[in-house]
């Protein structure tokens, strides 16, 4: 199923909540919509599912003009962050009606093994309101599973779990995704949600439609600082600095040797990925890449990593590290990059020199 | 400020018989006057009971609460003197963000120069400053929690301040901003702050002390780095880490170790018998056949999560999860590799306890 939006704006009274944007999310997979609270993601989500009919452009589905076709006319399954279920119906009940309502042989089979992936499967004879709002949650979803429909869209659907919960079911998900062949739309306000579904990413801010791509390669090589800043958790450190055919010179007397494109000159930002910065005590240690001496001003132990937060020549900084590490407050460290992890943003914030990534760690 | 002791149990129901009947099974637990403290764990686990045993929201069923050995059980929270911040922003929209921030202090009759004082001063951490003469009301509700965080700070004369998941709101980008504001400001103020959470990030970046909580037992009292390096019980070890530690099942005879279909020699002294055998995904590598301590395994998926690959393996007796750092060589899907399962840093588990 081909779902298509084409040049398409939402505007309420004077308020422009969709700029002009289009997008063909690829079909079969996942397409994941990132962005802060009010990027739009929801207002894009309504469009695609014929919730709301756009103020211009138009929705076609499989070449189809379904512009303004309301949802219960399309084959559509929608998750929302606040769940729904049918309160008069048992959790089994609730999950087999869109499968009843097919035909479908074996439903009780399926039934069992779709609650099983959620984790619901001892509830199966309880009322929805028996169940606590993360239990609800998943009952929604496991229906909208079973519904199996060409187009799935689901709106932060994990947002009300706990974090463990959600790391187990966002494996499920992407599994199940992988196993079905519904083009899936997830929006999620998290970016390591977003890494982790994998698939396709388009990053949304202020209602404007940033990049859309394979989600690795827009991690990877993000075309301007907005989805940089957007598609960054813990924040991507951002340096000002001045370009020229040496490269680019930092504040405090540190010069980058780097290759920028002949257009890139004068003012410009460099991007540093907190986990492309090492941290270590001057005395172990070798030179490799760009080097500066850095204090130490905070350092969080977050479970799997370590934020370090750091004061040097160049600005401020936040490292991160894997797994613990300890530090002193106001301790003065060694930090180390590697050239080829640096981004440059031009003057306008475009993208001007993405990482090499087949030369990672080649200073 | 209070140290403050807790020594009781609580059910819901009337005359508890089984484990299950606890919200909060019985304990005996002590949060140092001027403290950070979280309580971390999924939903159900007590750690908001025990958050309204502190406040005095709620009566335990039996035992006692004491604010500097002070038996304070029945006191309501006004008398306790605690501040509390919820999960949604509790303001008043028809008042500024300034006299939002000076309500808690006028109610307590503290005099107008000093909470000008104060209220400058907690709106400055908070970076609330430029704001301070503007009604609450057309805020974002991310300005609106961090009016909230305000006026649970604005106090100095409170036992405790506790917070019940107070970032809940809050988009990630701010989150990392303020989970650094409300360390620096305990680091300033020195109160006695108590936070309830799921969230780990927000747990351990928090909190000098986090208390793991799991179906109404606290499993595990200790610093992020325990945690983390020395989990305690198998839960805290897939509580704590994204993704958690990676459990395989023994069996442990004369220091011999059968895991995942081979025999392994053991790195430490065990009592014969089934363990479990815990590495966390940061600490599981690559190597080369046969390499002691280590066994076979297929690859399943490669994750790039953009810090680094997350490599999923089957091996016998479950699927193992590795943080391949990015720049290491990846091995292709379906191959077999070798995983370095026993090192310093493996941790050994029986009945869910950490033995070694």
């Amino acid at each position: 199923m081909q779902l298509s939006l084409e040049r398409v704006t939402k505007k309420v009274g004077a308020q422009t909540w969709l700029y002009e944007q289009s997008i063909a999310p690829q079909p079969g997979a996942v397409t994941v919509l990132l962005g802060a609270t009010q990027a739009g993601k929801t207002s894009l989500m309504r469009l695609m599912a014929g919730l709301d009919a756009p103020t211009t452009g138009k929705v076609r589905v499989s070449g189809e003009d379904v512009t303004g076709v309301p949802v219960r006319e399309r084959n559509v399954a929608m998750v929302y962050q606040q769940f729904i279920n049918y309160p008069s119906l048992t959790v089994a009940q609730n999950i087999a009606s869109p499968l009843k309502l097919r035909g479908e042989a074996n439903v009780k089979e399926r039934v069992g093994e779709l609650a099983d992936k959620l984790h619901i499967g001892m509830f199966l004879g309880r009322y929805p309101q028996e169940l606590s709002g993360g239990q609800q949650q998943r009952v929604a979803l496991a229906r909208a599973l079973a519904k199996n429909a060409p187009l799935m869209l689901l709106d932060e659907p994990l947002v009300n779990l706990d974090y463990k919960l959600r790391e187990e079911l966002r494996e499920e998900l992407t599994l199940l995704f992988a196993a079905g062949d519904s083009t899936v739309v997830y929006a999620t306000t998290e970016p390591a949600e977003a890494l982790l579904l994998g698939g396709y990413t388009a990053v949304l801010d202020a209602g404007e439609l940033l990049q859309y791509g394979p989600t690795a390669e827009v991690f990877h090589a993000p075309r301007s600082l907005r989805v940089a800043r957007a598609f960054s958790d813990p924040p991507m450190n951002l340096l000002a600095g001045q370009a020229s055919s040496a490269g680019v010179q930092l504040g405090g007397g540190l010069a980058l040797p780097l290759a920028l494109p002949p257009g890139a000159q004068g003012p410009v930002t460099v991007g540093l990925r907190a986990s492309a910065l090492a941290v270590g005590r001057p005395e172990n240690d070798r030179p490799n890449g760009v080097e500066l001496q850095a204090r130490i001003t905070l350092a969080e132990i977050a479970g799997s990593d370590t934020f370090v937060h750091l004061d040097s020549q160049a600005g401020e900084l936040v490292a991160q590290l894997t797994g613990v590490h300890r530090f002193g407050l106001g301790e003065l460290v060694l930090l180390r990059f590697s050239l080829a992890d640096v981004y440059v943003f031009d003057a306008q914030g475009d993208l001007a020199l993405a990482p090499d990534r087949l030369n990672r760690g080649i200073a | 400020m209070a140290r403050i002791d807790l020594d009781l149990a609580h059910a819901y129901r009337p005359d508890p018989k089984q484990e299950s009947d606890y919200a909060l099974l019985p304990l005996k637990m002590s949060f140092a006057d001027g403290g950070a403290y979280a309580l971390l764990g999924p939903s159900g686990c007590g750690k908001t009971t025990m958050l309204n045993i502190i406040s005095g929201l709620l009566v335990p069923s039996q035992g006692s609460v004491s604010f500097d050995g002070r038996d304070v059980t029945g006191q309501t929270p006004q008398q306790r003197n605690i501040a509390q911040v919820f999960q949604f922003p509790v303001i008043y929209d028809t008042m500024t963000v300034a006299q939002n921030l000076a309500f808690p202090l006028r109610n307590r009759g503290v005099p107008e120069s000093r909470i000008r004082e104060r209220v400058g001063r907690i709106a400055e951490m908070l970076e609330l400053s430029g704001q301070l003469g503007q009604r609450a009301a057309g805020l974002s509700a991310d300005a609106k929690q961090k009016i909230s965080l305000g006026r649970g700070l604005v106090r100095e004369d409170v036992s405790a301040v506790l917070f019940d998941e107070p970032l809940t709101v809050i988009d990630p980008h701010l989150k990392w901003q303020l989970r650094r504001k409300l360390k620096e400001i305990h680091r300033e103020l020195r109160l006695t702050l108590i936070y309830v959470t799921h969230d780990q990030v927000e747990a351990l970046t928090f909190a000098d002390e986090v208390v793991v909580m799991s179906r109404g037992r606290a499993v595990q009292v200790g610093t992020a780095e325990a945690l983390f390096e020395r989990p305690a019980h198998t839960f805290v070890g897939h509580f704590i880490g994204s993704p958690g530690m990676n459990f395989l099942p023994a069996e442990s005879r004369g220091g011999r170790l059968q895991v995942a279909g081979i025999e392994l020699a053991a790195p430490v002294s065990l009592a014969d018998g089934p363990v479990k055998v815990g590495i966390r995904p940061e600490h599981l590598s690559l190597t080369t056949e046969h390499h002691p301590g280590a066994v076979p395994a297929t690859v399943q998926r490669l994750q790039d999560i953009g810090t680094c690959t997350l490599l999923t393996a089957r091996v016998n007796g479950g699927d193992m999860k590795a943080r391949l750092a990015n720049g290491s060589a990846l091995p292709a899907i379906g191959q077999t590799v070798w995983l370095q399962v026993l090192d310093l840093r493996t941790c050994f588990y029986r009945d869910d306890q950490l033995v070694a």
